[in-house]
């Protein structure tokens, strides 16, 4: 049976990726192409990580397993849209131009967060699959837990970014801080 | 102010053909007709084609109707500017008001081409309709204690909803020391294109400083105030130490969160790669020696 729904839920989450290639294709995208690509990558590698980030407390509230079984799936498409939005940056906006990009990680704090946040996401999504976990067992629950790091690198890459703050990154960030606050609790329940 | 027909609006194809005919006339009698407007013939931007009108009425930064860049266009488009005046006041011998009608009938507004460089790091190349500040500031005689000019912009939060929030310190202030805002290059706006200025780019009447990042270039001005010292600007009191007072487009001093050195022209399109910033907005040659001596990476 959820089989089943996996397969309708995974081309939902590649819908966003798909609507941009439309975009793409009709000229859609608006005066600057380059910079609406890169943000609707960075808001849907953030929900993605709310997504996957509220799939454990789903489970322990309303008592029902399924939840977990679409948290890996949740996950790598944070990787996917993570991969997306920094290809964007360092392929389309700055054409490998190394040398501008090592600048801008080293001296705007905004872009290191979110490389940081990228970088750390690489290591969880190797060990994704079920051989990994088996293999890695205690250690792989560990280095998983990096994945709260990464949210709050997320959200402060976010934040560091506006010129002012306005709503948008605020419910992120107050989703994000429940959501790992719910974490806290539930250990120490 | 005089109302324009639509019929009589220059529609942009026709008006782009119109400057490609003055350009294809080369040192004819084209170049008599273009030396009537300053500075249009700055190396720069005989190579640069015009922003579309679209996209110049369209992608805004004006946080006083909302801070995305589309908010602008869909939330000015009833913002009334008549009735409409400007106080000039401050250090001055004569303080006058003047409402937006005398202002069109005293000065009259030429086309000027200049490229926007916003902070954000992208540009546009806009055919503003407009004439040199220092004409207007003439009307009042300034005294020798004018060291500098305060804009301020208006603040009606019943017809502007971006105001209604504490995004920035309203109204919109802006400053220009007294020399660059008596450069011929400073521009009071009154439209684009041919056509009267839309209400998202400033309308009735901005000021636009094309050396400098488009912030400093405030928009729908009521009150101009000649000052002995350095004003506040909005975004200078946002964050100090983000922007500011002088903000001259600079390729060599990067904003704590942007690189400066590049640029992306708008309407370019996906494919099109990033241009290399030049000092001063490229118009080092009309304006560097009002920072001679400076240090510029101080005076950001």
């Amino acid at each position: 049976m959820q089989k089943y729904i996996k397969i309708p839920i995974f081309f939902f989450c590649l819908l966003p990726i798909l609507i941009i290639f439309y975009q793409i294709a009709f000229n859609q995208l608006g005066p600057e192409p380059v910079k609406k690509i890169t943000h609707v990558t960075g808001e849907w590698t953030l929900r993605f990580i709310i997504i996957t980030l509220a799939m454990t407390p789903l489970q322990k509230f309303t008592k029902l397993n399924f939840w977990i079984s679409y948290r890996r799936m949740f996950g790598l498409f944070v990787f996917f849209y993570a991969s997306a939005h920094m290809m964007t940056y360092v392929g389309i906006d700055y054409r490998f131009d190394w040398s501008s990009i090592g600048d801008d990680i080293i001296k705007k704090k905004f872009i290191f967060a979110g490389f940081l946040a990228w970088l750390l996401l690489v290591p969880l999504a190797l060990t994704s699959s079920k051989r990994m976990i088996r293999l890695l067992r205690d250690k792989w629950k560990k280095l998983h837990k990096l994945v709260y790091i990464i949210s709050l690198l997320g959200i402060i890459h976010y934040l560091w970014l506006v010129k002012v703050v306005t709503v948008e990154p605020l419910i992120y960030l107050i989703i994000i801080v429940i959501l790992l606050t719910l974490r806290v609790k539930m250990k120490f329940n | 102010m005089k109302k324009i027909k639509y019929s009589e609006v220059t529609p942009e194809k026709i008006y782009r053909h119109r400057r490609s005919f003055i350009k294809s006339m080369g040192l004819g009698a084209g170049s008599i007709a273009l030396t009537s407007i300053p500075f249009i013939n700055s190396a720069r931007s005989k190579e640069d084609t015009l922003t579309s009108y679209k996209d110049i009425t369209t992608y805004n930064n004006y946080y006083e109707f909302g801070t995305s860049k589309s908010d602008p266009y869909i939330n000015s488009q009833n913002f009334k500017t008549t009735p409409w005046s400007i106080s000039i006041e401050g250090e001055v011998e004569k303080p006058i008001k003047l409402s937006m009608e005398e202002i069109t009938e005293t000065f009259i507004s030429e086309e000027r081409i200049y490229r926007l460089r916003c902070v954000e790091g992208w540009s546009m190349v806009i055919p503003w309709m407009g004439f040199s500040l220092s004409e207007l500031l003439s009307k009042v005689n300034p005294t020798s204690k004018a060291k500098f000019v305060e804009f301020e912009s208006v603040y009606d939060p019943e017809q502007m909803k971006g105001q209604r929030y504490p995004v920035l310190n309203w109204p919109y202030r802006e400053g220009l020391r007294i020399d660059e805002a008596m450069h011929p290059i400073t521009t009071v706006v009154t439209g684009v294109y041919g056509k009267a200025l839309p209400n998202q780019n400033g309308a009735p009447l901005r000021i636009f400083v094309p050396w400098k990042y488009g912030f400093k270039s405030a928009k729908a001005i009521v009150k101009i105030k000649l000052v002995e010292n350095m004003p506040t600007s909005s975004w200078m009191r946002s964050s100090p130490r983000e922007y500011g007072f002088y903000s001259n487009v600079n390729p060599n001093v990067s904003h704590p969160r942007w690189s400066q050195a590049t640029e992306r022209v708008i309407g370019e399109g996906i494919l099109a790669p990033r241009i290399e910033t030049e000092m001063f907005n490229g118009y080092g040659d009309e304006v560097a020696h009002l920072y001679s001596g400076m240090d510029l990476k101080k005076n950001f």
